[in-house]
């Protein structure tokens, strides 16, 4: 299981790292591990709100689709367009390539308050 | 897999845990004098006679083989080639529904990729799926796949000549739903445009209730203006003539199949048909069957896009309340391929042509006219005395001349809707026509 050190972690399996004054959003490496290989991914739209935990699109897999929550409240900034021909980005590199969203977070102090990739790194082990 | 219902052994044993001896304690709270009523059947008859006492109450019925027909109103008289019932009713064939192991049944899946694609090609759409109850729910469906475009779309505008029935279906799919349902009378375009920029969905129809066709140019361009989806209802006989709901653009198509080589019948079975566009095709409902190739590259079929589908996300389906249809798009899998692209156009144009006649002779009578305006196989009469009157004196002679409106609007007493297919022989028109002049003294 890869974990990217310099991110964040919601306990559904997002990721958020900084960039700036945004959050760049994806799944772990455990997540998408898990759902296998990623054929489609719905994306919100550039512009919307979404509270702490609110479901902001789908990853479907060959085998489940599952929902995507925001780790942070925050509006959509941007989302990662090269999925919709390519969704196995987030299989192959789902720390970079594969990002799915990036977000003005509402309240800068809210990224600290998620897991910290030791704690992130014994939930996903023992799930 | 057989149905094996609990046995005696299993019933005594569920009976002893709730502490009950027999199954009739489970009744007691029944007054006693309505817990086993006697029903005074009559001694029973051999097969022979009941047949016969069925077929003298069938005969009872008008149908549209007893006589002349020119009823339409959402469910239509069409030629359906003797081939379509027998294949259709082969042992292969006969199930509902897709199987639970639907890689295992290739035919099936056959059948339904074929309809599939047949349907797009008629409607000028990319996706189809395997089918629902009929034309009215596939409707509702396609209004719920605009509402599926975001939170913020809330607005659905349908047209004032949508069929009342099908309007009551999709109050009722939005019964508990927090949106805007709103009715719009003059071309799409100019609805879409005077629409806020809520909207969902707006719903053409191609044509509507009283056999317009409405002129669907800018439409689609005027609802995508708006953030929203054109959802077109299609008479797919008419399609086979006119420029495809595609080709005007349409994001998604809904159509009633019966006319596609099913039977008339009250209480159907129907067929909903559903088409859309690529983009769209997750929002789609339903089964669809997809081809693949297997490991050793041959060629096979599967169902594919099922994460959209219950059995897979449950309460987040695209669908909870959809069916495939499975004999019904097998009955219009096979009557589009008998008809061929040509059969179809063959089969609108006889429509076209003897409609318009029909219309013409009407027209020419004395005090009778036809609405004006763009049709193709249904239009509206108006008649000189009370349309229901006239209905009857005509069903007296022999002939269903069509709906009076006033089954739908009691205030229009002196409209009458008519349709006319290829199976209404001139004839059959030189006598309508004749019956009204003479009935309607």
């Amino acid at each position: 299981m890869k974990i990217d050190t310099e991110a964040r972690y919601a306990k559904s399996h997002e990721w958020a790292r900084k960039d700036g004054a945004e959050l760049v959003v994806g799944i772990s490496d455990h997540a998408q591990h898990s759902l296998g290989d990623i054929v489609y991914v719905d994306l919100p739209k550039v512009g919307a709100n979404f509270a702490k935990g609110a479901a902001f699109g789908v990853v479907e897999s060959v085998k489940a689709a599952s929902d995507l929550y925001l780790p942070v409240a925050g509006k959509i900034t941007a989302v990662n367009g090269a999925l919709a021909e390519s969704s196995d980005l987030i299989n192959k590199d789902c720390y970079g390539q594969g990002w799915i969203v990036r977000l003005a977070p509402a309240d800068a102090a809210e990224w600290e308050s998620l897991l910290s990739p030791e704690d992130y790194e014994k939930i996903a082990a023992e799930d | 897999m057989p149905y094996v219902p609990a046995t005696d052994a299993q019933r005594e044993d569920m009976l002893h845990r709730i502490g009950l001896v027999s199954i009739k304690e489970l009744f007691e709270d029944f007054p006693a004098a309505l817990r086993y009523p006697r029903l005074d059947l009559d001694e029973g008859l051999g097969e022979l006679e009941v047949l016969r006492e069925l077929e003298a109450m069938s005969s009872a019925n008008v149908t549209a083989d007893s006589c002349r027909w020119f009823l339409g109103a959402g469910a239509y008289d069409h030629f359906i080639p003797s081939a379509v019932p027998y294949l259709a009713s082969r042992g292969e064939f006969v199930t509902a529904y897709t199987p639970y192991q639907p890689e295992v049944s290739q035919g099936t899946l056959q059948a339904i990729f074929e309809y599939q694609s047949m349907i797009a090609d008629l409607t000028g759409m990319e996706a189809v799926n395997a089918g629902h109850y009929d034309g009215a729910t596939a409707l509702a469906e396609a209004v719920l796949m605009g509402l599926r475009g975001g939170a913020d779309r809330r607005r659905v505008l349908l047209p004032d000549g949508l069929h009342p029935e099908y309007r009551e279906v999709i109050s009722s799919y939005l019964v508990a739903a927090d949106v805007a349902v709103e009715t719009y009378s003059g071309t799409p375009a100019a609805a879409a445009a005077a629409s806020p920029d809520d909207l969902a969905v707006l719903v053409a129809c191609y044509p509507d209730f009283f056999g317009r066709v409405a002129d669907l140019s800018g439409a689609a361009e005027a609802v995508h203006a708006k953030g929203g989806i054109l959802a077109v209802l299609a008479d797919p006989v008419m399609l086979g003539l006119l420029k495809s709901p595609g080709e005007w653009g349409a994001d998604v198509v809904a159509a009633e199949g019966q006319s596609l080589g099913n039977d008339l019948s009250y209480g159907g079975p129907y067929l909903g048909i559903m088409a859309t566009t690529n983009a769209l095709v997750r929002r789609l409902p339903g089964r669809i069957v997809g081809e693949a190739r297997d490991a050793e590259g041959r060629r096979g079929f599967v169902l594919t896009l099922v994460a959209r589908e219950q059995h897979i996300r449950r309460e987040k389906a695209v669908s909870n309340i959809c069916s495939n249809q499975g004999l019904a798009t097998l009955r219009s899998c096979i009557h589009l391929a008998l008809m061929g692209r040509s059969g179809m156009r063959r089969a609108a144009e006889l429509c076209w042509h003897r409609a318009h006649w029909c219309a013409r002779r009407i027209a020419a009578l004395d005090g009778f006219s036809v609405a004006p305006g763009v049709f193709f196989k249904e239009f509206v009469v108006t008649t000189p005395i009370d349309a229901e009157t006239l209905s009857e004196r005509l069903c007296g002679r022999g002939i269903v001349c069509g709906l009076p409106l006033s089954r739908y609007w009691p205030e229009r007493r002196r409209e009458l809707l008519v349709c006319v297919t290829e199976k209404n022989s001139k004839a059959d028109i030189e006598d309508l026509a004749e019956a009204l002049r003479e009935e309607a003294k």
